[in-house]
């Protein structure tokens, strides 16, 4: 490796000339102006954190399910009577078919993990505070879009837990009053119960319609992350501070410092990924269900329908209401809530490093308590979890109006000029920094 | 839907008691490398301290029986063990129960027989033509619906994937817990699935037991604890029992998973893989990174 590193090619496109075919592209498809605005010119702040990794490693995950997805289509047969042998037949008579199902079911608890630790650090870094909202939004469809993918995907193996979790989910919408709740859960199952024609649709929504509509999100949320520039575990904005060419004196080109840095990420998550699918894949019960592993039965009901573990938590919160209508409202209302967060926060500051110490305390108790209902949402529902499913409920729905108050006039500690990168507070002079270099 | 105790409330009822792994939980050493790392190992160590915990309420609920359940100790690596348990089963658990995922060809070469030799010596059921069913073929049978529910009132269930979905203790236990019930139609009933359907077709191995309300000789156990006596010897001695449906649960497990020990094998150098592009992957990032101030 050659120690002059150049952090991207900066020159302007019209003094390539080297490259006969790319500029024979580049005169008819934008495509030296695209990866220059969204990879070697994306000026990204230095100081990420571990914290900075989880949305690439959803990238990840994204492409992990989709190209196992397809495989799995080759021979997964969406038929009441076929879908679960296809799914043995899968693991056991086609070639490294178990380890694409592994990977397909793991990557949809992974993908989960990924996007809620995501979703924290933005809670973190106050990452969807002005001029951030939009793509806070963008990542609330993509959650939503998930928890819906997931769902139906869950349903396609056609076993008891698939059988009866979705028989639970979809008659949720049941509690719709006048008469409206029934014909929803109709509509949405195609028959009385849920049946063949069930899973028909399923198979479709899960392999062409939600995923069509993930990856527009995806591409909305990018777009709109690239537009804003990103937030850093500072939280002030490193576009305040430019050099001479107009780049941020704290930012570096996202290729190739953040490829390379986001390879180590993507590695050592690989590492845990092909850890579970090889030596755990069905994570105790909690990635694939004991329960499924028995065709769906719809004359049996199993003795205990828990929702996989990602769902857990809005699960507890809908069991701990005591009215059904008012359950699927308080469940809904817990994800819905979490849209409105950019405007709930009225604080200016953003990250977590420089508030005050009551949103601190505040921010784990949320984080432990939802961690908390997530634990709860698997047990058999007893007197005593009851009553903590509704006191998590409780404190789940008190951050947001308490954060609305307290974040009014907070006082949290000064903010620094620049970003603290490497521990040290002084700003780095003009002519060492990498952004400084690359505008040379 | 209803609450399923895991123990029954008469405590164990002379099974030996389980002996349940406990959830072994490693803690992590702190890191020095910033508030934010450590808040994420935090996090990460809470999350696996909490799935470890699920984990092992997992395994357990996985029993949904009301007795303890016993482990059997077996190796899916141990082909001998696996292929006295393939040739228990298809003796005395395929008349009525299929296999229906698994392949006679794909058994022999995991067990390391020959096709000539399974062909020879465990198949004894016949395709819808009356012949010989073709070692490449699924290891089901004739059993109907009709004639299933006739027999017992129900079909009896494919074994396939028991061992993950009951758990491999269940299995175990259940077929060492059958004991003489006068109100049962088969005349036996069992301790880890009261009630069910099905005869204790290993009589002639185990003999008959009687559940005894075991005041008088339960000496380990507590007071008034039933418990399984052996009233009728079978023609294997009780460990040579255990023995044999230990093997059969093996094979039993391995039906359920066949892949298990080549994923196991695959799994290592995969790991191995990523643990040298982990190394190539960080020098890259360090390279790239020295001159970032």
């Amino acid at each position: 490796m050659s120690t002059n590193i150049s952090p991207g090619d900066t020159r302007p496109a019209t003094e390539k000339t080297g490259n006969g075919l790319l500029n024979w592209v580049d005169e008819r498809f934008p495509l030296t102006k695209l990866l220059e605005e969204h990879v070697t010119k994306y000026y990204a702040p230095k100081n990420f954190n571990v914290w900075y990794v989880f949305g690439v490693l959803a990238m990840v995950t994204l492409v992990i399910q989709i190209v196992t997805g397809i495989f799995l289509t080759m021979n997964y047969k969406p038929d009441g009577e076929l879908a679960f042998s296809s799914v043995e037949y899968i693991m056991r008579d086609v070639n490294f078919g178990w380890l694409i199902r592994y990977m397909h079911s793991t990557g949809a608890s992974a993908f989960f993990v990924v996007v809620y630790l995501h979703m924290f650090r933005a809670l973190l870094y106050g990452s969807y505070k002005k001029p951030r909202e939009l793509l806070w939004v963008f990542g609330m469809l993509i959650y939503v879009a998930l928890m819906a993918e997931a769902f139906m995907g869950y349903l396609l193996p056609w076993g008891q837990m698939s059988y009866w979790g979705a028989q639970v989910i979809i008659s949720l919408f049941g509690a719709i009053p006048f008469g409206i709740g029934d014909a929803v859960t109709l509509w949405l199952k195609g028959d009385y119960i849920i049946s063949d024609a069930t899973l028909n649709r399923f198979f479709a929504l899960h392999v062409i319609a939600v995923p069509l509509v993930l990856l527009g999100l995806v591409v909305g949320h990018i777009m709109a992350l690239h537009e804003v520039g990103s937030n850093n575990p500072d939280g002030i904005e490193i576009k305040k501070n430019k050099n001479a060419a107009g780049i941020p004196k704290d930012g570096i080109p996202f290729h190739p410092y953040y490829t390379v840095k986001d390879l180590v990420a993507i590695v050592i998550f690989l590492i845990v990924f092909f850890a579970v699918v090889f030596f755990a894949p069905e994570m105790g019960g909690y990635f694939l269900e004991h329960a499924n592993f028995i065709p769906a039965d719809p004359l049996k009901t199993p003795e205990h329908i828990a929702p996989v573990w990602y769902f857990t938590p809005f699960y507890a919160i809908l069991r701990a209401v005591p009215d059904k209508l008012g359950g699927v409202v308080a469940m809904g209302g817990a994800i819905v809530v979490l849209f409105f967060l950019p405007w709930l926060d009225r604080s200016p500051i953003r990250s977590i490093r420089y508030r005050a110490p009551w949103y601190r305390i505040m921010l784990f108790v949320f984080a432990a308590n939802f961690i908390m209902l997530g634990y709860l949402g698997v047990q058999v529902a007893t007197p005593l979890y009851t009553w903590m499913s509704r006191l998590g409920t409780l404190i789940y729905f008190a951050y947001f109006p308490l954060l609305f108050v307290l974040s009014r006039n907070e006082k949290g500690k000064p903010l620094p000029e620049r970003v603290t990168y490497h521990g040290s507070a002084e700003p780095e002079p003009d002519d060492v920094d990498v952004a400084g270099a690359a505008a040379r | 839907m209803s609450f399923r105790p895991y123990r029954s409330e008469r405590g164990p009822v002379g099974v030996r008691q389980a002996t349940r792994r406990s959830s072994r939980v490693k803690t992590l050493g702190r890191r020095s490398a910033g508030q934010d790392a450590r808040l994420l190992v935090g996090a990460l160590v809470g999350a696996a301290v909490l799935a470890l915990s699920l984990a092992s309420f997992g395994t357990a609920d996985a029993a949904g029986a009301g007795v303890a359940l016993e482990e059997p100790r077996i190796d899916q690596g141990n082909e001998k063990s696996l292929q006295r348990g393939a040739a228990h089963f298809v003796n005395n658990c395929m008349g009525c129960h299929s296999a229906g995922y698994n392949r006679y060809s794909r058994v022999a070469a995991d067990l390391g027989l020959s096709e000539e030799d399974v062909e020879r010596n465990l198949i004894f059921t016949t395709d819808a033509d009356g012949e010989p069913t073709k070692v490449g073929a699924l290891m089901t049978n004739n059993m109907t619906r009709e004639y299933g529910q006739q027999a017992f009132g129900v079909k009896p269930p494919d074994l396939s994937l028991t061992a993950r979905s009951r758990g491999t203790d269940w299995i175990y236990s259940f077929l060492n817990t059958f004991y003489l019930d006068p109100d049962r139609q088969t005349g036996v009933n069992n301790l880890v699935y009261p009630g069910t359907a099905m005869p204790h077709v290993l009589w002639n191995y185990q003999g008959f037991q009687v559940l005894e309300d075991g005041e008088s000789e339960a000496e380990g156990e507590a007071h008034g604890a039933p418990q399984l006596v052996l009233a009728d010897a079978g023609s294997l001695s009780a460990e040579e029992y255990d023995d044999m449906t230990a093997d059969i649960t093996n094979f039993m497990a391995y039906m359920a998973d066949p892949i298990k020990e080549t994923r196991h094998r695959i799994g290592w150098l995969v790991m191995l893989f990523l643990l040298g592009l982990l190394v190539v992957a960080y020098f890259l990032k360090k390279e790239y990174w020295k001159n970032v101030v």
